[in-house]
């Protein structure tokens, strides 16, 4: 899911030879900004047929591959 | 709370952080009309310098334009100086109306409601025409104004890579289960000056059947070969569904702005777009010199035709001096310094060689893009542009700039 998701988010929002780690700061480090956030929802929801809530859907959960992978793992079935 | 020395402790620290930090932003007051030989004061308490502007939003050189001047004083006299009300309630004269319908022949759209600028119409049409059901997917380098119209309306909102049509089409590919999809763009974009793929973004919104949404103003009167803008360059006129403009560049260069487009999406904004609900609209005087304006680039092309042969000769000029600009053919031509320190240096010794032109750097352009922003107008003369050019050749020698790679910069100066 880490390899996914970090493909996922280099392939989308890196424009530059930027490195992406797990830990890497997403949003606070200015690589997705928060309009953004909006389609890797999407992408998670639809790739692990899960609904992630709006509310729990924040800038501070979505700050890294790894937390975006704790975040999905509390929907997974 | 009252104003105390605390409080006024805390903004002067605030105030103080973007000085330091190079962000403070500075006026310079100019003593004559906007034109492309102006008067200017900087900084303030300094004699007053005669310059060469090459940094105004005055592409067709209307600013100043004895006839529009004149209507502008026709309109004062005939209609008065302000209406005291907002549209619905008492706001709205004969001349409101005309212009509307003027910019909507001029624009090949069925119907335009006025705002009192173009930040404005941005701010209040996105949310008076979607609704949470919807999505908006937006170029990630449209203008400040969409950006907060976006976040002032309750649909989704998703972007794609500036002017990448594979991305934009798997963002509606993504989102094609919403209720209506609205691609959302600049004409020509204001800080690289190059235009969107209007044909393009078109077909896919067919292909999609999405709504698209483009600012143009940074085209209107000029883009194109009839001045309509980038939907006319691109040959697809009648095909955008919003079109929003500002009447305080190239259309006369005072204020106002408009909503043009489908006759139901114009409507919503007449019943439901906040701005345009509670605020005065354009003033009478800048009525009349808009329509005035539209009068004189609808009977002729020699203004635009002009404008892009000044274009011509100065990106020609630029890169024969050695400089680096950015690729395009409008009248907006950067010219790549890439260090901050480097773009307000040489912006610096422009002016006094007698050429006003900014420098442009982080945060209003990515870090390691700084640059100066040259925009031409139809109001320059083949010798104002000239004088420019050996300007730029004088300071670029004396920096060490010309004919050197981005590379070769970068590693003088940094980024």
């Amino acid at each position: 899911m880490q390899e996914i998701i970090k493909n996922y988010v280099t392939k989308e929002y890196v424009e530059d030879d930027t490195e992406l780690t797990y830990d890497t700061p997403l949003i606070s480090g200015g690589i997705v900004d928060s309009f953004s956030m909006v389609s890797l929802k999407r992408f998670l929801e639809n790739k692990y047929s899960i609904s992630i809530p709006d509310d729990k859907a924040t800038p501070e959960a979505f700050d890294s591959v790894n937390k975006i992978c704790v975040l999905v793992r509390e929907y997974v079935k | 709370m009252a104003y105390n020395e605390k409080t006024r402790g805390m903004y002067s620290d605030i105030l103080s952080g973007l000085k330091s930090a190079g962000l403070f932003k500075q006026e310079r007051y100019i003593h004559s009309a906007q034109a492309a030989d102006i008067e200017v004061e900087f900084p303030a308490g300094a004699a007053i310098k005669k310059v060469i502007n090459i940094c105004a939003n005055n592409y067709l050189g209307m600013s100043s334009h004895p006839e529009v001047v004149k209507a502008a004083h026709a309109g004062l006299d005939s209609h008065g100086y302000g209406m005291s009300s907002v549209r619905f309630i008492c706001g709205t004269q004969d001349i409101h109306r005309t212009l509307e319908q003027m910019v909507t022949k001029f624009l090949g759209t069925e119907d335009t409601i006025l705002f009192p600028s173009c930040m404005d119409a941005n701010a209040g049409v996105f949310e008076a025409v979607l609704t949470k059901d919807d999505v908006m997917i937006s170029d990630r380098l449209v203008h400040a104004s969409i950006i907060d119209g976006i976040r002032l309306c309750s649909a989704m909102h998703d972007t794609f890579k500036h002017s990448d049509m594979e991305h934009l089409e798997e963002k509606l590919q993504l989102h094609n289960d919403k209720r209506l999809k609205m691609v959302i763009t600049d004409g020509v974009f204001s800080m690289d000056g190059d235009t969107a793929k209007l044909d393009m973004m078109a077909e896919l919104c067919e292909k999609y059947d999405a709504l698209l949404f483009v600012d143009e103003s940074h085209s209107s009167g000029f883009i194109g070969k009839t001045g309509r803008g980038t939907h006319e360059q691109c040959g697809v006129m009648g095909k955008i569904d919003i079109i929003t403009t500002t009447f305080g560049k190239g259309l006369g260069g005072a204020s106002g702005g408009c909503v043009s487009g489908r006759k139901e999406l114009v409507e919503m904004c007449r019943q439901k777009a906040r701005p345009y609900l509670f605020s005065n609209t354009i003033a009478p005087p800048v009525v009349a010199g808009v329509i005035k304006v539209l009068e004189i680039l609808s009977a002729s092309t020699d203004r635009r035709d002009k404008l892009e042969k000044n274009t011509e000769f100065w990106r020609k000029g630029l890169i024969e001096a050695g400089l680096i600009i950015k690729a395009g053919d409008t009248p907006i031509v950067p010219v790549m310094l890439f260090n901050a320190k480097l773009a307000q240096d040489v912006s610096r010794d422009l002016y006094d060689e007698g050429i006003y032109a900014i420098g442009f750097f982080f945060p209003v352009v990515p870090q390691g893009q700084a640059r100066i922003r040259t925009q031409i107008s139809a109001g320059h003369e083949i010798h104002h542009l000239e004088k420019a050019l050996e300007a730029f050749r004088k300071v670029g020698k004396k920096h060490d700039i010309l004919g050197k790679t981005k590379q070769e910069i970068i590693e003088r100066y940094g980024m």
